[in-house]
């Protein structure tokens, strides 16, 4: 039986072609309703595993359930999973309306509620108007719309949508997330959501799977997954991190003592007691967590270091800072309020880093 | 030379290279129809009176409109069934892993490298051990064979340009295999198939070397027109007749070319 929180579920599904392991022994539980997204570079995998939920692709182990039901021996027309590709695959012999019309053939409806029903998808994705227009007529937003009334008008169970954004300048992938979510909690059906965009993966889902190499590395919700990478490939590949080498010196009841390699010495808390006497860890920051100074303010947690080269992103500013231990230098992000208008940091000047203890998130070395 | 890109510049011996090339091949076909407007019998300048007579003469010769009849039926009978061999043959190379790709496609386009009378002379000596008797549909299975490569080649680079992403869509959108092949295939691939006939009809018509062979007592066009080079005084409506197929196969080859090349993705059927 299914519960809303195994609505979908992959049941280790490997996949390979050849001697190439695509995906490999994957296991995710999906609720109805969710916002679920594959996020990972490119080759890791997330595509297949989509491909095998539309049924395009057969897994080689392992079991797809859709809301209770086994999916390998059912064929992709007949799914209750419904996709919009990655190059929207709008039909070029058809108009916009007998694209969205497409899917309806079986149902048998008479003309009058055809046109109803893909008059209401075109209202839905904000096309009205737009149904005798031919696909090279579209813009790669309107296209996208298109796809997305044609999969949604068949009324799926889950909806698979492959990069649908990528194709997208900056401005309407902005636009286009934003009404995507809305449409997705309008419609209630589950989404599943491939991308290799960090940014877009964390705005857009209510959960996210990161994967490499064929292996789910973390899922979580988004905000777990920004504070709370499980390791240093997941905090890496999720915003930007600084890393630091770390060995635990000493224990003193509640607090662990670190020697670091560029940080000094560090004071965490151990009050769950995950640090022993003598591991290796590895200390990573988040760039926004670095106070930048001109001048040495407090005492504890903070370093020297020169301004290395900085980047002007209109409402920050990324700097990077060398300091003496490593080869990498520094990232520091920072709000140009904040920075600019009391602080000047010259190209080679000496600036000092601070920073809070807590949000030092401590990782598993390799 | 200003405002001109450094890759469109003229260039002169170039030029001078193509009018010369474009002279070799087609002056000797332009005296096709220049000596088919001639009253003299004999081919020599200078030519004294021009006539239409020959043209008209055409339409009164009854054993050649027979042999054009003859040549349509086997052009029309062999384009249609090549091209709906080629139709699949060109969706199994390209839509499908099918083992020993390569070698299939070579096997099939193979017709298109082997001389005509190595054919010819092949399919008579099968037809003679079959018992077959030697007619028109003798001519029109020896033409398909013929046929198949050049469809099958107009239509992979049709089948190639399409994103197979369509065909999933229609899946996805419930509709199996027959109905994705009715519904989407079909419609993108139309042009190709289109260009397929018309190439295969003109390559059946003008067709001798099969045809010689393989031929009953019925003649195809090609037949007739060799069979009336003996008698010099028909040459001028033999010559009349050419001019004529000479611009219809012209016509029919621009158009499958425009549409072999045209863009699958901006199709308006």
């Amino acid at each position: 039986m299914t519960t809303a929180s195994n609505f979908i579920s992959i049941e280790g599904v490997s996949k390979t072609f050849g001697s190439i392991v695509a995906v490999d022994n994957v296991n995710i539980e999906i609720s109805a309703g969710e916002f679920f997204s594959l996020l990972g570079p490119s080759g890791c995998g997330k595509t297949t595993l989509l491909r095998m939920l539309a049924g395009f692709e057969s897994p080689s182990s392992g079991e797809i359930y859709i809301d209770g039901k086994a999916m390998s021996e059912i064929p992709p027309h007949q799914r209750p999973t419904n996709m919009v590709f990655q190059n929207y695959a709008i039909f070029p012999h058809l108009d916009v309306a007998s694209n969205i019309a497409y899917g309806l053939r079986k149902d048998k409806l008479g003309k009058v509620e055809q046109n109803r029903l893909v008059k209401e998808a075109l209202e839905m994705v904000k096309l009205p108007g737009y149904g005798k227009r031919r696909s090279n007529e579209l813009s790669g937003g309107q296209l996208q719309r298109v796809a997305l009334a044609r999969a949604l008008i068949k009324r799926p169970k889950v909806l698979l949508l492959d990069e649908p954004l990528g194709a997208l300048d900056k401005k309407l992938r902005e636009k286009m997330q934003f009404e995507l979510r809305e449409l997705q909690e309008t419609v209630g059906i589950t989404f599943i959501f491939v991308t290799h965009d960090q940014e877009e993966a964390l705005t857009l889902s209510d959960r996210v799977a990161v994967m490499a190499r064929g292996d789910v590395l973390q899922m979580d919700s988004p905000k777990q997954l920004y504070n709370h990478p499980v390791n240093v490939e997941v905090a890496d590949f999720i915003g930007q991190m600084n890393f630091f080498d770390a060995r635990v010196n000493s224990l003193q009841g509640e607090f662990a003592h670190l020697d670091t390699d560029v940080l000094g010495q560090i004071k965490l808390s151990n009050e769950d007691n995950q640090l022993h006497q003598d591991d290796q860890l590895i200390l990573a920051l988040r760039p926004e967590k670095i106070r930048l100074m001109n001048e040495r303010t407090e005492v504890e947690n903070t370093v020297k270091g020169r301004l290395n080269t900085s980047a002007y992103f209109g409402d920050r500013s990324h700097y990077y800072v060398s300091v003496e231990g490593i080869d990498k230098p520094i990232a520091v992000s920072g709000h140009d309020s904040k920075f600019t208008s009391d602080h000047n940091f010259e190209r080679g000047s000496e600036v000092w880093l601070s920073w809070n203890e807590n949000s030092l998130i401590v990782l598993p070395t390799n | 030379m200003k405002n001109v890109a450094y890759i469109n510049r003229p260039n002169r011996p170039l030029f001078i290279y193509a009018i010369l090339f474009l002279i070799f091949l087609y002056l000797p076909i332009l005296f096709l129809p220049l000596f088919s407007f001639n009253e003299a019998i004999y081919i020599a300048f200078p030519i004294e009176n021009w006539t239409l007579q020959w043209y008209r003469d055409m339409f009164n010769n009854e054993p050649m409109i027979a042999a054009l009849l003859n040549s349509i039926k086997v052009g029309v009978v062999a384009s249609v069934a090549s091209t709906f061999l080629g139709v699949f043959g060109a969706k199994a190379v390209t839509r499908y892993h099918i083992p020993g790709r390569a070698p299939i496609v070579s096997v099939i386009m193979a017709p298109l490298v082997i001389p005509g009378i190595i054919l010819g002379v092949a399919l008579l000596i099968l037809i003679n051990r079959i018992g077959v008797p030697l007619s028109l549909y003798t001519i029109t299975l020896g033409h398909i064979l013929v046929c198949v490569p050049f469809s099958m080649a107009t239509l992979m680079t049709r089948f190639e340009g399409f994103d197979k992403s369509f065909e999933e869509a229609s899946a996805d959108l419930g509709e199996n295999a027959w109905w994705t092949f009715w519904r989407v295939t079909i419609p993108i691939v139309f042009p190709g198939i289109v260009a397929s006939l018309l190439l295969c009809f003109i390559i059946s018509f003008d067709e001798f070397i099969l045809a010689f062979f393989l031929g009953g007592t019925d003649p195809t066009l090609p037949l007739f027109i060799w069979g009336q080079l003996r008698f010099p005084n028909r040459l001028p409506s033999v010559l009349a007749l050419a001019t004529c197929i000479l611009v219809l196969s012209l016509v029919v080859v621009v158009i499958s070319q425009y549409l072999v090349k045209r863009e699958p993705d901006s199709d308006t059927p």
